[in-house]
């Protein structure tokens, strides 16, 4: 990554997590840690983000909408799964309602270890995922078709 | 009489860190009635005893809520303390309540500052985080971790403060006292605050009561009810009195929270007062045969912990009921009747934990 072409807005989406990720990920956004002064930007709509952080395990019921969340968000996108139980399931990977892990879902790019992952991991894996953003735009540019691009 | 309309709400909404979806039912811009659907959060953790031996099922419960996470840690250690019949050393009963208090200061200025973002008070939520931020350095120097810290365990607590560190935790709160009381002034004075939320989403003392309402919701309505008045851990120690409104309207519920916070401060000043020296465990034997409730007050309100064992290391039967839960009927009664404008407001002043509710 030699340089940032542009500041990536975030959606946030909690896929059955327990809340100690997403509050984590609001952490960042206030003043300790800040993100906002570098342009990234918490937004509520999926066309308007460039980097999906799923938080949690994903359950049965959230399956649809994390699909959902991702078909609309605009290419080229990245998914960062955020804490373990969105890497792997975690803790909560034994339980009956649970996939185990966003990848079984939806590309991941991404993963962010930790329970709860600590803010600076997350801006990290922000970070990197800004990497794969450029990568992906400079494929695009090659016009590379969109299904190998997400690797689907 | 308008036209019938209903908008879904969730489960993917800015103002929810968490998704819930309701139908709102609206005539023109009033809501008539609201629908919920819950279960994107649900992961099945009370069917996890079965699997998980009840030592280990300390991390899982641990994990019912990152937000209130110690208490619901302490919760399930207490109830199956209960089952073996273990009064735990003195020291870990003042660990246990000062952790709880400064998992009650994080949680307040978590919801005081997602309330400013809902009425549109940018600044407001980024000075409650940046005092958060605060207590949750206190976390770390004396858990090591920041949300989730694992400190408590069946038998007392893993982890000891030392002297010169309960002192540093008084002056901080101290400092941070003064701050608060900025912060508070705004929340109590500012004209635009008072517009948003005196009158709104009024829950009468009645109704709070026959829905069951627990918690912060239950007494801004001028139900006195707060569970530490039982004297678990070391609260039949310390002097407290539950903190009682009478408005019931949003600005109640602010001002409940609010002045809980300062109460937290002199709960944990007390606590470091009277703190005894000894042991902060005691060995722990033997598989527990019984059964138990346990009732603990959560920054939301009252949690119930029933656990039931059958001599074996896996427990029978694990029931939680959190007060989200319980809040949700009285929720549902405040909606009735308001604009669809202040809807987020009113799903904010219950402080919900759709995490906790579902599981």
């Amino acid at each position: 990554m030699s340089f940032i072409k542009k500041s990536p807005w975030i959606l946030h989406y909690d896929g059955s997590s327990c809340n100690g990720c997403d509050i984590e990920v609001l952490a960042c956004l206030t003043p300790l840690y800040d993100v906002e002064r570098f342009g990234v930007i918490n937004t509520g709509n999926p066309k308007h983000a460039d980097i999906l952080l799923i938080t949690g395990s994903v359950n049965e019921q959230n399956i649809p909408v994390v699909k959902q969340l991702y078909e609309q968000m605009a290419d080229p996108k990245v998914v960062v799964a955020v804490g373990i139980c969105a890497n792997s399931g975690g803790i909560f990977a034994e339980c009956y309602n649970v996939v185990g892990g966003v990848d079984k879902v939806i590309p991941v790019d991404v993963y962010v270890p930790g329970c709860a992952a600590r803010p600076e991991a997350i801006i990290d894996g922000v970070v990197q995922g800004i990497g794969v953003l450029e990568e992906k735009r400079a494929r695009a540019k090659k016009k590379i078709p969109a299904k190998q691009q997400n690797g689907v | 009489m308008g036209k019938r309309t209903v908008i879904p709400f969730g489960p993917q909404h800015p103002v929810l860190p968490e998704p819930i979806h309701l139908d709102l039912v609206l005539v023109d811009e009033t809501v008539e009635s609201a629908i919920p659907r819950i279960g994107y959060i649900h992961r099945g953790l009370e069917k996890l005893v079965e699997k998980k031996d009840f030592q280990q099922y300390t991390y899982v419960a641990e994990r019912i809520c990152g937000i209130c996470s110690f208490m619901h840690g302490m919760g399930y250690c207490m109830a199956v303390e209960s089952i073996f019949e273990a009064d735990i050393p003195e020291r870990a009963k003042f660990l246990r309540t000062i952790w709880a208090e400064l998992s009650r200061l994080h949680s307040h200025l978590l919801w005081l500052g997602l309330m400013a973002d809902a009425f549109g008070f940018e600044s407001l939520f980024m000075q409650s985080w940046k005092l958060r931020e605060l207590i949750l350095d206190i976390f770390e120097e004396t858990t090591g971790g920041r949300v989730i810290f694992s400190v408590c365990d069946i038998g007392g607590v893993r982890r000891d403060i030392d002297g010169a560190t309960l002192n540093k935790i008084v002056n901080i709160l101290t400092d941070m006292e003064k701050e608060l009381r900025e912060i508070s002034h705004v929340f109590f004075n500012d004209h635009s605050v008072k517009l948003r939320t005196q009158g709104v989403g009024v829950l009468s003392k009645q109704a709070a009561f026959d829905l069951g309402a627990v918690g912060p919701m239950a007494r801004a309505s001028g139900i006195k009810l707060d569970m530490r008045c039982r004297g678990y851990a070391a609260y039949d120690r310390i002097k407290f009195k539950p903190i009682v409104e009478t408005e019931g309207d949003s600005f109640a519920r602010i001002s409940v929270r609010i002045k809980e916070l300062f109460q937290a401060i002199s709960i944990i000043k007390q606590c470091v007062a009277l703190i005894p020296e000894g042991d902060i465990k005691m060995k722990i034997t033997g598989n527990p045969s019984g059964e138990h409730f346990t009732r603990l007050e959560q920054p939301r309100g009252e949690v119930v912990y029933y656990a039931k064992a059958n001599g074996t290391k896996y427990l029978d039967r694990l029931r939680v009921r959190t007060p989200t839960f319980a809040n949700v009927p009285a929720l549902l009664e405040t909606l009735k009747g308001c604009a669809l404008a202040d809807v987020p407001i009113l799903i904010l002043t219950i402080d919900p934990c759709i995490s906790c509710t579902e599981r």
